[in-house]
């Protein structure tokens, strides 16, 4: 459930958000923001996270440390 | 000005003998050898252009320098995503003072955007042409900027649409954008070569993946070569954008002209980078410098041929909106439009578009009879003057209240118009700036007159010292009519010995780029 955007970084330009395979990103007060229940990491859809590809301010989506990693149902 | 290191090619093409002249080895692309006319930049008149191209481009600014001096443009900022990263680019969605592509003041919705289209239209009624710029790339933003376009053509269908793309996602929208009311697309290309791209894109996002390096400029050729093509083939009226970055991409420029001519681009806009270390782009940050008036008139030089050249690009804002070199956006924010009774007008707005082609046609006729006085006059003295303008092709600005200057060459053979330099405004408040006063003469040092439709004592005293004669003679006239007549009488004083011709020094572009409070 791991990928979180960094609010203060986020310019809001919006490529985050089509990406998703998920639908896991809304905008939210003038930052997007990353629903980390639907997060899958992209695990089993692409071969990196599109929110972090398609970002262009680096270092600004990143993993949730707090939550744990997620796992692809068995 | 920033120091001139490295010199390229193009200084010393421009700087040999202190004459304008491209590199001899470019006379390649100079030479018009299929239609054998002498091309005048993208100032053509319907005689210089394929009447159906001249019928779709004649009332829109940015595909007609003609058509620049009376009518407006404006930009709506529905497209904040990009899908590649440049090295000149540093997008801002909140900022007021800097005039740049990919800066804009508030980013709008499909519906807003519409709103603020026909507020516009009511308000400017010579705003012919809507584009979708960015600040992002339109493409990477497909649902919004169709969307905006559909909602556009259905309640205001005599406004032209057009977008301007990096071409990534060119290819997967050609369709769309041919089976849409779009007939002009602008792609910006600045480099075949992925050695050199690798250099300005540091890196795309593409099919999924993101790409850096060689791997992501060739991608990014690939897909904008492969995009013009499809443009051509569908016979949808493509200009090329290219930004001038020297001792990385200038004259590698003169073969992106050849690639882009071949396959069927129509007019080629080769612009100065802009990059001041405050806009926070890579180039402005590490030190990369723009090129100088002269470098970027001997590139576009070189490369004029059967394809025409863009001179008169101001390199605006994603959300501009006015004539060229004016912006008036500030008028239309969200809180404004809310206000705003808008009701489209179509009735009106032709009834005063009909004025503007008089107001067109006398200018032409005006320079045609002044011409017609020149007939037999020969001279090898060519020169350049800058002009005061607010537009309609007349000298009707005052020399302090200016934001730009337009600039002429002068020949026996006519007035051209060249470019434009930016400057900050000389009046502040009633009283002129002495520091800004040497700014502008730096912007315009390469001019031998200015011509105003007024000035005070005081510039007017240093203007001359520095060798540039201010000219309020011809207040409130045609532009080229008047240049013209001035330059008959400048070679009169030349023949009769009163006056020594010299050729003039290089100028700056100004890197600035701020908007300065009106």
């Amino acid at each position: 459930m791991p990928f979180k955007i960094i609010a203060s970084q986020c310019t809001s330009c919006s490529a985050c958000e089509p990406l998703c395979p998920n639908d896991a990103i809304s905008e939210k007060r003038g930052s997007f923001v990353i629903e980390a229940a639907k997060c899958t990491e992209c695990v089993g859809h692409f071969d990196e996270p599109q929110c972090v590809a398609a970002c262009p301010v680096d270092n600004t989506c990143v993993v949730d440390t707090s939550l744990p990693r997620y796992q692809a149902p068995a | 000005m920033n120091a001139v290191v490295g010199r390229g090619k193009y200084v010393k093409a421009a700087v040999d003998g202190g004459k304008m002249k491209p590199a001899a080895e470019y006379k390649g692309c100079r030479a018009s050898a299929n239609t054998g006319q002498a091309s005048c930049g993208s100032q053509a008149g319907p005689g210089d252009l394929p009447i159906e191209i001249w019928e779709k481009v004649k009332n829109h600014p940015c595909y007609s320098e003609e058509a620049h001096h009376h009518y407006a443009r404006m930009h709506v900022a529905v497209a904040p995503a990009c899908n590649i990263q440049c090295n000149y680019c540093n997008r801002k969605y909140d900022c007021a003072n800097e005039s740049r592509p990919g800066v804009v003041s508030e980013k709008l919705t499909p519906e807003q955007a519409l709103r603020k289209v026909l507020a516009v239209a009511t308000t400017i009624p010579q705003m012919t042409v809507l584009g979708i710029a960015g600040p992002g790339d339109p493409l990477a933003n497909p649902a919004k900027t169709f969307k905006t376009f559909e909602l556009v053509a259905k309640a205001a269908p005599d406004i032209k649409l057009c977008l301007s793309t990096n071409g990534l996602a060119l290819p997967d929208h050609i369709d769309t954008i041919a089976g849409s009311k779009i007939d002009h697309v602008t792609i910006t290309i600045n480099m075949v070569d992925p050695e050199i791209g690798a250099k300005i894109y540091p890196w795309i996002f593409f099919n999924h993946k993101r790409y850096t390096g060689i791997d992501a400029a060739r991608i990014l050729t690939d897909r904008q070569l492969q995009g013009l093509e499809m443009l051509s083939e569908r016979g949808i009226l493509c200009k090329v954008n290219s930004v001038m970055i020297p001792n990385i991409n200038d004259d590698h420029l003169v073969e992106v002209n050849k690639a882009v001519k071949s396959r069927g681009a129509f007019l080629h806009n080769i612009m100065p980078l802009i990059s001041a270390p405050e806009h926070g782009t890579v180039f402005g940050l590490n030190g990369q410098r723009g090129p100088t008036a002269w470098e970027l008139k001997a590139l576009q030089d070189a490369c004029e041929g059967e394809i025409k050249m863009m001179r008169h690009c101001r390199q605006c804002r994603a959300d501009a909106v006015g004539l060229l070199g004016e912006d008036r956006s500030a008028e239309f924010t969200t809180d404004q439009l809310m206000k705003m009774d808008v009701q489209y007008d179509l009735e009106m707005r032709k009834g005063y578009q009909d004025g503007v082609e008089d107001e067109r046609a006398a200018k032409v006729a005006a320079a045609q009879k002044e011409l017609t006085e020149f007939a037999g006059e020969m001279s090898a003295i060519t020169l350049l003057v800058a002009v005061a303008t607010k537009g309609s092709g007349l000298i009707n600005e005052h020399f302090g209240h200016a934001k730009e200057f337009q600039v002429y060459e002068l020949s026996t053979s006519g007035a051209k118009f060249v470019g434009h330099r930016r400057v900050d405004v000389y009046c502040q408040g009633g009283y002129g700036e002495e520091d800004r006063l040497y700014a502008i003469m730096g912007g315009i040092h390469d001019c031998h007159a200015v011509f105003v439709s007024k000035i005070g004592g005081c510039p007017k005293s240093n203007l001359i010292k520095a060798g540039i004669e201010p000219v309020d003679q011809y207040a409130h006239e045609f532009i080229e009519k008047s240049a013209i007549a001035w330059f008959k009488s400048y070679l009169d004083k030349v023949k009769r010995g009163e006056i020594q011709h010299e050729q003039r020094g290089d100028a700056a572009i100004r890197q600035g780029s701020r908007i300065s409070a009106a």
